[in-house]
C-alpha cells in the first residue's frame, strides 16, 4: 500500500515508498504537535491555579514554564484520552514541592477546628443579626481578602482547597495529583476550607 | 427561627451537599430539610454564594507574555 506520507519529515519525502521508519517518525511528530497544542490550550487554566499555589506572579510564571518544559520533554508518558489537565498538575505540584516554593507560614501549624459556619456566624454577629443573607458575602468581603486568606492556609491544606475549589478538580483527581489517598484529600479539604473561613473572618473584621 | 437538631445535621451535610458528594439518601435528607427550613436555606445560600465568590475572586488571568514563552518551549524532546 502506498500511503501518502505527510511532507516535510526526513529524507523520505522524495522516495516513492517511504520507509516504515520514516512513517513512524512522521506519525510521532504529528502526535507530538497534537500533544503540544492540547497542552497549550490549557495554559490559562493551569496558570490561574498555579498563581494561587505560590506567593507571587513571578513564581507562578516560572512554575508554569518549568511545568511545560518538563511536559514537552516527557510527552510520551502521557496516555492520550486521559485527563491532561490533571497530568500537567501532577507535574506542577511535584515541581512546586521539589523547589520548596509553596507559600510557607511559620510555623506550619494545623488550622484550628472552627465550625463550617464560622465566617457566616462572625459576619452575622458583627452585623447584629442571627443569620446573614447571601448578599452580605459580596458586601462584606473583598477580592484582596480572599487572595490573602487563601495564601494564609497552611500549604498542604491550601493545595487541596485550590485544586478542588479554584481548579474544579474532583476529589479523585486531586488525590492522584497530590499522590495521597482520597480520604486525605477530603479531610484536608474540610479543614482547609475552615481555615479559609477563619482567615476571611480575621481579614474582614480586623 | 431557632436552630434545632435537624439543623445541626444539615450543617454536617452542607459542605458535601455543595460538593454534590452525598449519598442518595443523605442528599434526600438534606434536600427535604432545606425545602422546609428557612434558617438552613439561608445558610445554604450564604455558603453557596461564598464558594462562588472565593472562586471568582481568586482568578488572575495569565499574562499574555507567558504564552509566548510557553510556545518557545515546544519541540524540545530529549527522548527522541
Amino acid at each position: 500500500m502506498q500511503a501518502p506520507v505527510t511532507q516535510g519529515y526526513g529524507s523520505s519525502v522524495s522516495e516513492p515508498e517511504p520507509s516504515t521508519e520514516a512513517r513512524r517518525i512522521a506519525a510521532e511528530a504529528r502526535d507530538r504537535v497534537r500533544f503540544e497544542e492540547e497542552a497549550l490550550a490549557l495554559a490559562d487554566q493551569i496558570y490561574r491555579v498555579a498563581r494561587r499555589l505560590v506567593g507571587s506572579r513571578e513564581e507562578a510564571e516560572d512554575l508554569v514554564q518549568e511545568t511545560y518544559a518538563r511536559a514537552f520533554r516527557s510527552w510520551r508518558s502521557y496516555t492520550p484520552g486521559t485527563n491532561m489537565r490533571a497530568w500537567l498538575f501532577r507535574i506542577l505540584t511535584n515541581l512546586n514541592l521539589d523547589r520548596g516554593r509553596r507559600i510557607q507560614r511559620t510555623p506550619d501549624m494545623q488550622p484550628l477546628e472552627e465550625s463550617d459556619y464560622y465566617l457566616a456566624n462572625k459576619l452575622a454577629s458583627a452585623a447584629g443579626e442571627e443569620v446573614l443573607d447571601q448578599e452580605h458575602v459580596v458586601d462584606r468581603l473583598s477580592q484582596d481578602s480572599v487572595v490573602k486568606a487563601l495564601s494564609d492556609i497552611p500549604p498542604q491544606f491550601r493545595d487541596v482547597v485550590v485544586l478542588v475549589d479554584i481548579g474544579d478538580f474532583t476529589y479523585a483527581d486531586a488525590a492522584q495529583i497530590l499522590d495521597v489517598p482520597i480520604g486525605t484529600v477530603m479531610s484536608r479539604l474540610h479543614r482547609g476550607r475552615r481555615a479559609l473561613k477563619q482567615h476571611l473572618a480575621e481579614e474582614t473584621l480586623a | 427561627m431557632t436552630q434545632h437538631d435537624p439543623c445541626d445535621r444539615c450543617e454536617e451535610l452542607m459542605q458535601d451537599f455543595l460538593d454534590r458528594t452525598l449519598t442518595d439518601s443523605e442528599w434526600k435528607e438534606a434536600e427535604s430539610h432545606l425545602m422546609g427550613c428557612e434558617y438552613c436555606a439561608r445558610r445554604y445560600r450564604f455558603e453557596e454564594t461564598l464558594r462562588r465568590y472565593v472562586k471568582t475572586s481568586a482568578v488572575e488571568r495569565m499574562p499574555p507574555s507567558l504564552m509566548a514563552k510557553l510556545e518557545e518551549l515546544r519541540g524540545f524532546d530529549v527522548t527522541a
